[in-house]
């Protein structure tokens, strides 16, 4: 059904956007937990510096990502002589962008989560001799469990379908950072590339209706689960 | 025992309390709303932080504003039920319950788990989830929950408030059970004059975060000057009483108090049982001579002691019977008129009727009412 050009495009959008969705969201349940729980001066601009990839042309956050995390960028020239890390033209680069440019999404789907969170229910289990860390584990994070789901089939649908950020960053190199979006592009420029084109469009209505299917099934089945339904 | 002398300002409010709790026993903390009673079960559980002042239970400091001292929440120890329940809806009941109870691991053995299961007729309910429990239930789970985390002392915030008459009435009993079997102080917050009379034995009165009287439910609760708290029209005296006869024929019991006999409604009581009765001020009316003629039963010769002008047309008047003092509400024209003054001696008249047992003001303790 599909050419190996394309199951590897597949398999490449499916493995960035896992892992981009896997290492962000602990860092979008620590953001959220700050722009939720605390207030300290210029938290305003830290939320707008949170939301900022969402709203910014994705073009714009590939270049930033390019100039700090690039070969020769700020923070990339020491990735590269001290760790050996290479962003351009990899994979790794690749879920880089995804992440960015999910982490905004992750972040306010958990935000909401946690502000639905009825800290009358944090006190009681106070009263009732657990710790602060005690009722954020047992109490906090399984009231949360929706909302963190959520937000990670969220930042999974938009790292599949991320396209400008990742190919001003990484560029478009088969087998390494041509996702599903970035392959769908090339067909658009090859002359026969129209029947891989539609196959690959097809592939991706089908995971994003999965993607939703599935948000729905387990919101269902953990809302009934914590007594919510 | 518990005790505490706290103060503590914020914008609009400000709170200043001291008072003792015994070792074992209700004392209420009783006023309208807004009054700070909340805030200070609040600040004896942690959850508040005073500004200044002492909170001690049972010897150990929890909050000493001098010394530094501020115990947090989780080792205080303090049992805490909420009006709203807040059982944990991701916990089946049975987990709600054992949440306190495991991480009390280490303190002294208390209530166990079948105990506290049956105390409260909760045995039914394990394997279900707090929303498809009623009110009354979720209630019931809640104390159950607080008293397996081994509290050192019981708070309670109106746990009845959010409830209606008929789950009220299902709760009261297993309260009046918890208040005589457990060895526990509990501090019960609560605007209802019924409740306070039903379960306590001390009280602490509240008005817009003063403390203005503080003692036993009998002596405080009979103060004329509670007005503020309980309403021109309901102050009164309480009288603890016992049973010293009922009439089968006409359905009425005789009461005895300090200082006199009441004829009250039947009371479901064994002869020589204690009975908290009330009589309210507006229901007590003086007369100079011994009244003949009268369709009124309860005629006391009592002395006045004073006479205390109010506000618009009222006057109260404390009569002294014996070593009870009652209350009496006329007007100020009446005053004038019978000519009182203190020391007269005149009667004070009760009709039977107004102390009904079916009335809130009239309960029995230790007895589910029906």
């Amino acid at each position: 059904m599909l050419t190996p050009e394309e199951w590897t495009a597949v398999q490449l959008s499916l493995k960035v956007a896992f892992w981009a969705t896997f290492w962000s969201l602990p860092f979008a349940l620590a953001t959220a937990m700050v722009l939720a729980r605390t207030s300290f001066p210029g938290k305003s601009l830290f939320d707008g510096i949170v939301y900022l990839p969402l709203v910014l042309p994705k073009v714009v956050v590939g270049y930033l990502l390019l100039i700090t995390l690039g070969a020769r960028g700020y923070l990339g020239q020491y990735l590269a002589e001290w760790f050996n890390i290479r962003l351009i033209f990899t994979t790794a680069g690749a879920t880089v962008a995804a992440a960015v440019i999910s982490f905004p999404l992750t972040v306010n789907a958990i935000r909401l989560a946690l502000e639905a969170v009825d800290r009358g229910l944090e006190t009681a289990a106070r009263t009732l001799g657990a710790s602060r860390l005690d009722v954020f584990l047992t109490i906090t994070l399984p009231l949360m469990l929706p909302g963190i789901l959520s937000g990670a089939l969220l930042s999974i649908a938009s790292a599949l379908g991320e396209f400008g950020a990742t190919i001003t960053f990484v560029s478009n190199v088969e087998g390494q950072t041509r996702t599903i979006p970035l392959a769908i592009y090339s067909a658009t420029h090859m002359t026969d590339g129209d029947a891989m084109a539609a196959r690959l469009t097809v592939v991706s209505i089908v995971l994003a209706l999965a993607a939703l299917l599935l948000a729905n099934l387990a919101d269902r089945r953990i809302r009934t689960l914590i007594g919510r339904a | 025992m518990i005790e505490v002398d706290i103060q503590l300002a914020r914008p609009g409010f400000s709170l200043a309390s001291a008072f003792t709790a015994p070792g074992a026993g209700v004392t209420a903390l009783f006023g309208r709303s807004g009054a700070g009673k909340t805030t200070i079960i609040q600040a004896v559980a942690g959850v508040v932080r005073p500004d200044r002042g002492r909170i001690v239970v049972d010897g150990e400091t929890y909050f000493d504003s001098a010394a530094g001292i501020d115990v947090p929440i989780e080792r205080r120890r303090a049992g805490y039920v909420f009006q709203d329940a807040r059982l944990f809806p991701h916990m089946s009941v049975e987990r709600n319950l054992r949440y306190g109870q495991r991480r009390a691991r280490g303190a002294d053995a208390g209530i166990g788990f079948d105990a506290v299961v049956e105390l409260l007729g909760i045995g039914h309910l394990l394997g279900r989830r707090p929303h498809t429990l009623s009110g009354g239930e979720k209630q019931r789970v809640a104390i159950g929950r607080a008293l397996l985390s081994q509290p050192r002392l019981l708070l309670m915030d109106e746990p009845l408030a959010a409830l209606d008459a008929a789950r009220k009435a299902e709760i009261l009993p297993y309260l009046e059970r918890l208040r005589d079997e457990m060895k526990l102080p509990i501090l019960y917050v609560s605007h209802s004059l019924e409740e306070v009379l039903r379960l306590s034995d001390r009280v602490v009165a509240l008005k817009d975060g003063q403390q203005i009287a503080e003692g036993s439910v009998t002596e405080v609760m009979s103060r004329a000057d509670m007005q503020p708290v309980i309403g021109r029209f309901d102050i009164g005296t309480v009288l603890d009483c016992t049973v010293a006869r009922h009439d089968a024929a006409y359905d009425l019991s005789t009461l005895v108090f300090p200082g006199g006999e009441l004829r009250v409604p039947r009371v479901e009581a064994p002869l020589g049982g204690a009975v908290r009765a009330r009589v309210r001020a507006r229901d007590v009316a003086i007369a100079l001579a011994q009244p003949v003629d009268v369709s009124v039963s309860n005629l006391l010769p009592v002395v006045v002691e004073a006479i205390t002008p109010g506000e618009g047309p009222y006057a109260d008047v404390a009569l002294v019977a014996g070593s009870t003092r009652l209350i009496s509400s006329v007007t100020r024209e009446s005053v004038l008129r019978l000519g009182l003054v203190p020391g007269q001696a005149v009667w004070a008249m009760i009709k039977t009727v107004a102390v009904d047992s079916r009335s809130p003001d009239f309960t029995v303790p230790g007895e589910p009412s029906s």
